[in-house]
């Protein structure tokens, strides 16, 4: 009797001692909502230190991935060959007929170049990245790339696909780095309308097709209107292409992007000596917050 | 000695799998239309342990498991850590209600669970994003999570057959 008693004293024990943990644990997870809020350098780094020790195993199992991908992309392709085939050749026509204009350009432009003395700008550097996780939130748009900061990689880089416009770096480790895409939330990036010449801030909302706000300027935006990276801010080197306005319906303009996000495999982080979209370097702390740190 | 540490690697199979759940879902699947959305494995995982085994997925593996998923998908951290610690500990709680219940049932607990889940995740980013983010990704992600939820769930049975059957 006295055991049962004893016992079952133990087992209250030990659900209290859940009930606690239980508890404890959600105040935990809302202590780090708000110190995550508060974007703290710990946070960060430890967030980066985390990624980097997944990324190994996430970097092996999207390998195989891959491989499924491109076989399964194969199969399609040799069904639609003939559609595809008659499709490229008349864009190849097209092209034609834009290569000669370019060349012309080119030459002109290298002449006009000489004559008003332009200093080039600085040659980039990039580096290949693969994407190796993507976990597709409903709340953020962005993926996991296999290089870090021992790669070169740094915060606020651009990142491209091809010629396209893709996102920026935003968290770096060691050996992987994180890829804001251009239709997060928190992505913010100052454009121009390349035929207009209007500059806008391309703001994502997590939806596929971003919009542009701060318009500067009336003149219109229509559809169809190419939209490039300015260079106000110095983040981004002017002329990246992003994407096409598809739509001007209620005065809110969206863009639908070039880089198709399922596509992405491989993605060229670049430097081009810029600050780009984050600076490099936090701001020094200011002198008074320093208490008892001297020794 | 084998056969102890047999037992351990037994018991480790269910956060072990939830783990692996979550690693599969950040796998880049490269279809169209999809790449913006995953369905919540994880959730299916962490559901179906607390209800079957809940001494080996324990509230704090679930916690660990969400606060992973917030660290790979670059969500604010704490998010998914919370929402799976509830998960958890709403389908452990109730866990007398499943057991020996038809499938169907459980099928509509869950529903209703990911349910209260995923908007509770949405309140919670739109709260820390300081406005209100666009509900509809959330949810497809609720609707492609129900549809996988009787495959997953199967795969998850024959994973506890082999591995837990007599542990």
């Amino acid at each position: 009797m006295k055991q049962s008693g004893a016992v079952g004293r133990l087992a209250t024990l030990r659900l209290l001692a859940q009930r606690f943990a239980f508890v404890s644990l959600i105040v935990a997870a809302v202590a780090l909502m708000i110190l995550g809020k508060a974007d703290i350098v710990l946070i960060e780094r430890t967030r980066s230190l985390v990624v980097d020790a997944v990324a190994p195993i996430l970097d092996g199992i999207s390998r195989p991935a891959a491989t499924i991908n491109e076989f399964s992309e194969s199969v399609r392709e040799l069904a639609n060959l003939r559609a595809e085939n008659a499709r490229l050749k008349q864009e190849n026509q097209r092209l034609m007929h834009w290569q000669t204009v370019a060349r012309r350009l080119e030459s002109d432009n290298a002449v006009l170049l000489e004559q008003l003395n332009v200093v080039p700008g600085p040659d980039p550097a990039f580096i290949t990245a693969r994407v190796i996780g993507d976990l597709g939130s409903a709340f953020g748009h962005s993926m996991l790339l296999g290089a870090g900061a021992r790669d070169g990689v740094r915060k606020g880089q651009a990142v491209l696909s091809g010629e396209v416009l893709v996102g920026h770096i935003a968290e770096v480790g060691d050996r992987s780095s994180r890829l804001l895409l251009l239709t997060d939330l928190n992505a913010k990036i100052p454009v121009i309308v390349e035929s207009s010449r209007t500059r806008a801030i391309l703001t994502g909302d997590n939806k596929e097709r971003p919009r542009l706000n701060y318009i500067s300027g009336n003149a219109p935006v229509s559809v169809g209107d190419r939209v490039v990276t300015s260079a106000s801010g110095a983040a981004f080197p002017p002329g990246l292409p992003i994407g096409d306005v598809i739509s001007t319906a209620d005065g809110i303009v969206r863009i639908q992007p070039y880089v198709r996000r399922h596509e992405l495999e491989f993605v060229a982080i670049v430097d081009y000596g810029l600050g780009g979209i984050m600076p490099f370097e936090r701001p020094p702390m200011p002198e008074r917050r320093r208490r008892g740190g001297d020794n | 000695m084998w056969v102890r540490m047999d037992g351990w690697v037994r018991h480790m199979v269910p956060s072990g799998v939830t783990l692996l759940l979550l690693l599969l879902t950040a796998i880049p699947t490269h279809v169209p239309g999809l790449a913006g959305m995953t369905p919540m494995l994880p959730m299916m995982g962490v559901y179906y342990w607390a209800i079957y085994r809940p001494d080996l997925l324990p509230a704090w593996a679930a916690f660990l498991v969400g606060l992973l998923h917030d660290i790979i998908a670059g969500t604010p951290l704490g998010v998914n850590a919370l929402v799976m610690l509830l998960v958890q500990g709403v389908s452990a709680s109730q866990r007398k209600f499943f057991l020996g219940k038809s499938f169907l049932v459980a099928w509509w607990a869950f529903s209703l669970l990911a349910a209260g889940a995923t908007g509770m995740s949405w309140l919670l980013m739109s709260i820390l994003a300081g406005r209100l983010i666009d509900p509809a990704p959330a949810f497809f992600q609720y609707m492609l999570t129900l549809g996988l939820f009787p495959v997953l769930t199967r795969a998850l049975a024959r994973t506890q057959m082999a591995f837990l059957k007599d542990a």
